[in-house]
């Protein structure tokens, strides 16, 4: 058996479509960021396979990935602080019952 | 043609990605979700570690494991319970949820199957990039060297910084 990109792509591909039912069913704030970082990962892993199997003489997918990692650590870093900003005034995280700026 | 070793690890791995990312979108206990989140993290840093980039895999662990997921600890247990359940969800919701996902999959998987199907190569054989060459590769300003990304992301971690201080202080 030889294992070629498709092999990996797909679980890549159940990883990210996990993300997206995760992100669209659940209610706490940290829960779908928790799936946005299931999503990112998935990415990341389509990134590596392709320059590897493709261009494995070029670096670019890892670097890609590497910038990709930085940025999603800040985003999460970022967001976590303004989830537990909102949870101070609001004793909340539920997007449900996050309306006071609805209107 | 792969060793029999290479294709159990590649196996390990593969179903420990699915089952993970599965189990982290459908535990009911955030802090489990957590959890599995980590695993399906470590079981992308062997899929790195297998395809040869072992930089990129180490730096999947310390950032990611190391960093991201015991952000979301804290903040889990900051703001709720650790016992508490999340309640049961009503079904028009996970019907939606499991439309969008599917189609997803199909989308993904027809354009997978019908572009990348035919591109059965092999793994062509790399030499591990070494540090040396990623450091100059970071570091300079030529051809494929990437001094300028470096230096952005490096002006967005300080904005972050401010922001999350900014954000996040007591009034």
């Amino acid at each position: 058996m030889e294992i070629t990109m498709i092999y990996y792509l797909v679980p890549a591909l159940v990883m990210f479509c996990c993300g997206v039912y995760g992100f669209i069913t659940r209610k706490n704030m940290i829960a779908m960021l928790i799936s946005l970082e299931l999503m990112l990962n998935a990415v990341d892993i389509n990134f590596v396979v392709f320059n590897r199997y493709l261009f494995p003489e070029h670096q670019e997918g890892m670097f890609f990935t590497l910038f990709a990692i930085a940025i999603a650590a800040a985003e999460t870093a970022l967001a976590i602080a303004i989830i537990i900003n909102l949870f101070r005034s609001a004793k909340n995280i539920d997007v449900a019952d996050l309306t006071k700026m609805k209107h | 043609m792969e060793s029999v070793g290479s294709i159990i690890m590649y196996l390990i791995i593969a179903l420990s990605i699915v089952v993970f990312s599965v189990l982290t979108v459908t535990t009911r206990k955030i802090l489990r979700a957590a959890t599995f989140l980590l695993f399906t993290l470590f079981a992308t840093a062997a899929l790195y570690f297998k395809l040869d980039y072992e930089f990129l895999g180490a730096v999947q662990i310390a950032v990611y494991a190391g960093g991201i997921v015991v952000l979301f600890v804290f903040s889990i247990l900051l703001t709720s319970h650790p016992g508490d359940k999340s309640e049961r969800l009503v079904s028009k919701q996970r019907v939606l949820g499991l439309v969008a996902a599917i189609a997803t999959f199909a989308v993904g998987a027809w354009a997978l199957l019908s572009r990348c199907g035919q591109a059965l190569v092999a793994l062509p054989a790399m030499e591990n990039p070494k540090m040396h060459a990623i450091g100059e590769a970071l570091m300079g300003t030529g051809e494929y060297q990437y001094l300028l990304p470096f230096e952005a992301i490096s002006v967005l971690l300080l904005a972050c910084i401010i922001g999350g201080v900014v954000v996040a202080r007591k009034r």
